[in-house]
């Protein structure tokens, strides 16, 4: 039985996503920026999952980007933007590395976070004050470790108020497949998501933009995607992305509740089952329905995942480097939890697919595991 | 069927060993540990030997594990090199690896995970002995043999241990690994210390960790016959870099004083000792005393000497040995024990 919770690293690609993407694969050749017949259609295949992207946000169709995903569409929104506005980006401490590098290799500025993982408001408006020239501030809605969500709403009226001109972007990535995105991001100018991470194959993405936002490309030549992203567009995984897109407006809150349920029982009974295992983050934390974190005292998570793997369990902790071993959390570090108590957590990730059996066997599965690493301890 | 996991460098040795444990009817999980995070002369974290090593085991058709245990290497292996450079000793942090890392945290995982023995491409053997002991013993290839670096394994760790390769020459492991169309078949071996790039080198790496000295080269009258850069990475022994003054004979580092950054150097005659003494024995099963080979560095030639509680007595003058270096005993080509040089 292979039981899959790593739904934050890449989520199963729905039936009907693959059921839309077939014909893009194997019947229709057309390439959408030429003007034949058989190219029209691919135009109109990726037009059509364009308005299903801009209604999942609330934007205008002509302000969808399509892109290879969502490392693609932070360093787009960051490098885009710093390339028409000039100065400074500001990102917080626990952003995915596709922004927090750019923004470190720009010279911007990392703010903190408080426990949770979450921008302090307070530490923001001080670099507001503090630095003239922030053009961007970037700030995740749901994290992709832990799942707390970030209240953007709040923290672009902060920066709307200090500093009227600066543009702000959301990494929407791990929030999609839980929370109302276009209300969610309605203060917001730039929004990064892609479609593997709800339901949708991998190599699809898209930056959306409000009206009025300007950017500067990365990738140059064809003048694609209103010259914001040339090359060739990936027809059928972005035909994938807009029926995932279109599904998960229909489908979101019945999959969160179901979710949300499950993501509970799991946490409560590992909690009462595993002795020393907490939450990472306090129960009533703002946080998306699919991530359980947890931290098992005294355990090594590498050998735990070792272990749970052989039992069919495939979960993660922290993120992995290009070796595949897993690296010390940035995020967990930023929330100022100890390297030991950080090397001991699991991120169990749930989604539209995992069932109610799934996680009766982990619960099952899990204490054994634990069991087993402690009990060669002694 | 014995549940063994094979520690996979991606070199051509260790995926060579997993063949052999898969051949041998073994169940077996391929492991490759992340050690350094830094640069390495195979990218940063050694991505492209973690990609060897990941083929290599999809070839065979077994699972590849990744494991991070770069904070023990860090503690172990790394910070302590760089303190017994500051402190004019010779390290050998291959030796420290498999300490700490290798034969401890790993083996002690591989334990915890259910695995009954880890089996690596070291070039040494496993032997018996009557009493039912282990001890480690040189490989068949005698040029490739690595038992030196062996020599802190105790009777646990040795029974715990599978060598397939030790078995064979260097040549019959890459024909073997052409047979079975392993890509690493023909892959150079590793050279030297893996957290330190060829390309930038030691003194690069040191330099961005402790403050190097400058310091006099004297000759064994005080006079001062030269100069070196830095003066923690000189090594009792050495011969070049030193900056000196043209000579009759060639000399050599005889003794490296760190408080006044001052070298001695002398003629090979000079180098000579009649004894060592050393520190933190360790023995492979009973502790011996008499007459044994010993070892001094990773591939120099072993000499007779008499071991006496924490002093080596050289059957025939020895060239000083580098204070830090590991000194290996040998019974005939068998490892009894090893120390460190004081």
């Amino acid at each position: 039985m292979d039981i899959y919770l790593d739904h934050a690293a890449s989520t199963p690609v729905r039936e009907e996503v693959i059921q839309a993407m077939m014909p893009w694969l194997s019947e229709h050749p057309g390439n959408p920026s030429g003007s034949h017949r058989l190219a029209r259609e691919a135009r109109r295949a990726i037009d059509d999952a364009r308005d299903h992207v801009a209604s999942l946000v609330g934007a205008e169709p002509g302000n969808v980007i399509f892109t290879s995903g969502g490392t693609e569409s932070d360093n787009l929104a960051i490098d885009g933007t710093l390339g028409v506005k000039g100065g400074q980006a500001l990102c917080s401490a626990t952003e995915h590395p596709a922004v927090l590098e750019p923004v470190r290799e720009s010279g911007g500025i990392v703010a903190p976070t408080d426990d949770t993982g979450r921008v302090d408001l307070e530490s923001l408006a001080d670099l507001l004050d503090s630095f003239a020239d922030i053009s961007l501030v970037s700030v995740m809605m749901a994290n992709n470790e832990t799942g707390v969500i970030n209240d953007i709403n709040t923290i672009a009226e902060l920066v709307s108020e200090k500093t009227p001109e600066t543009m702000i972007h959301t990494d929407a990535v791990q929030a999609t497949s839980w929370l109302d995105i276009a209300e969610s991001s309605k203060k917001v100018h730039l929004i990064s998501l892609t479609g593997h991470k709800f339901g949708g194959p991998k190599g699809a993405g898209a930056l959306i933009l409000r009206d009025g936002v300007n950017l500067s490309p990365i990738i140059r030549g064809g003048g694609q995607e209103r010259e914001r992203r040339s090359g060739t567009q990936n027809v059928p995984a972005i035909v994938g992305l807009g029926e995932a897109a279109r599904l998960i407006q229909v489908e979101r809150l019945k999959i969160n509740e179901r979710v949300t349920g499950l993501r509970d029982k799991l946490e409560n009974g590992l909690i009462g089952k595993v002795s020393g295992t907490s939450r990472t983050l306090p129960k009533e934390t703002p946080r998306t329905p699919g991530i359980a974190h947890l931290c098992f005292k005294n355990i090594e998570n590498e050998a735990l995942l070792f272990l749970l793997e052989n039992q069919g369990i495939y979960a993660s902790a922290a993120s992995s480097c290009a070796s595949g071993a897993q690296e010390a959390s940035h995020v967990l570090q930023a929330m100022g939890v100890d390297l030991k108590t950080a090397g001991g957590s699991i991120r169990f990730s749930l989604g539209q697919t995992t069932t109610d059996e799934e996680i009766e066997y982990a619960l099952k599965a899990v204490p054994d595991a634990v069991d087993q690493l402690r009990e060669f301890e002694k | 069927m014995t549940r063994v996991m094979v520690a996979m460098s991606g070199g051509v040795d260790s995926s060579v060993a997993a063949a052999l444990a898969c051949e041998n009817g073994d169940e077996v999980v391929g492991v490759t540990l992340k050690l350094w995070g830094g640069d390495s002369d195979s990218g940063c974290c050694s991505v492209s030997d973690v990609d060897d090593a990941r083929r290599a085991a999809d070839s065979l058709g077994i699972e590849h594990h990744v494991f991070n245990l770069g904070d023990d290497f860090d503690e172990y292996v790394v910070a302590p090199y760089v303190k017994a450079h500051s402190a004019g000793l010779t390290p050998n942090p291959c030796i420290e690896c498999n300490r700490h890392i290798k034969f401890d945290r790993l083996l002690n995982r591989a334990k915890a995970l259910g695995f009954e023995k880890i089996v690596t491409g070291h070039h040494a053997r496993i032997v018996k002995q009557t009493d039912e002991t282990f001890r480690i013993a040189r490989a068949v290839d005698e040029v490739k043999d690595q038992s030196y670096v062996l020599y802190m394994l105790n009777q646990n760790q040795i029974s715990s241990l599978h060598l397939p390769v030790g078995e064979m020459t260097k040549d019959q492991v890459r024909e073997k690994a052409n047979s079975l169309g392993l890509r690493v078949a023909n892959k150079p071996d590793s050279q030297d210390v893996c957290f330190i790039t060829r390309e930038k080198g030691r003194a690069d790496f040191l330099g961005q960790r402790i403050p190097l000295t400058p310091g006099r080269v004297v000759d064994e009258n005080g006079v001062e016959v030269g100069q070196v850069e830095a003066i923690e990475l000189v090594t009792v022994g050495q011969r070049r870099g030193m900056l000196l003054a043209g000579g009759k004979e060639p000399r050599y580092a005889n003794n490296i004083d760190i408080e006044s950054a001052t070298v001695t150097v002398g003629t090979p005659d000079q180098l000579l000792v009649k004894q060592t003494e050393f520190r933190d024995p360790l023995w492979s099963a009973n502790e011996i005393k008499g007459e044994f080979l010993v070892q001094t560095s990773a591939h120099g030639k072993p000499k007779l000497a008499n071991i006496e509680d924490d002093l080596l007595v050289w059957k025939e003058a020895h060239s000083r040995v580098a204070s830090g270096q590991s000194l290996v005993f040998y019974e005939e080509d068998q490892v009894a024990g090893g120390a460190i040089a004081v």
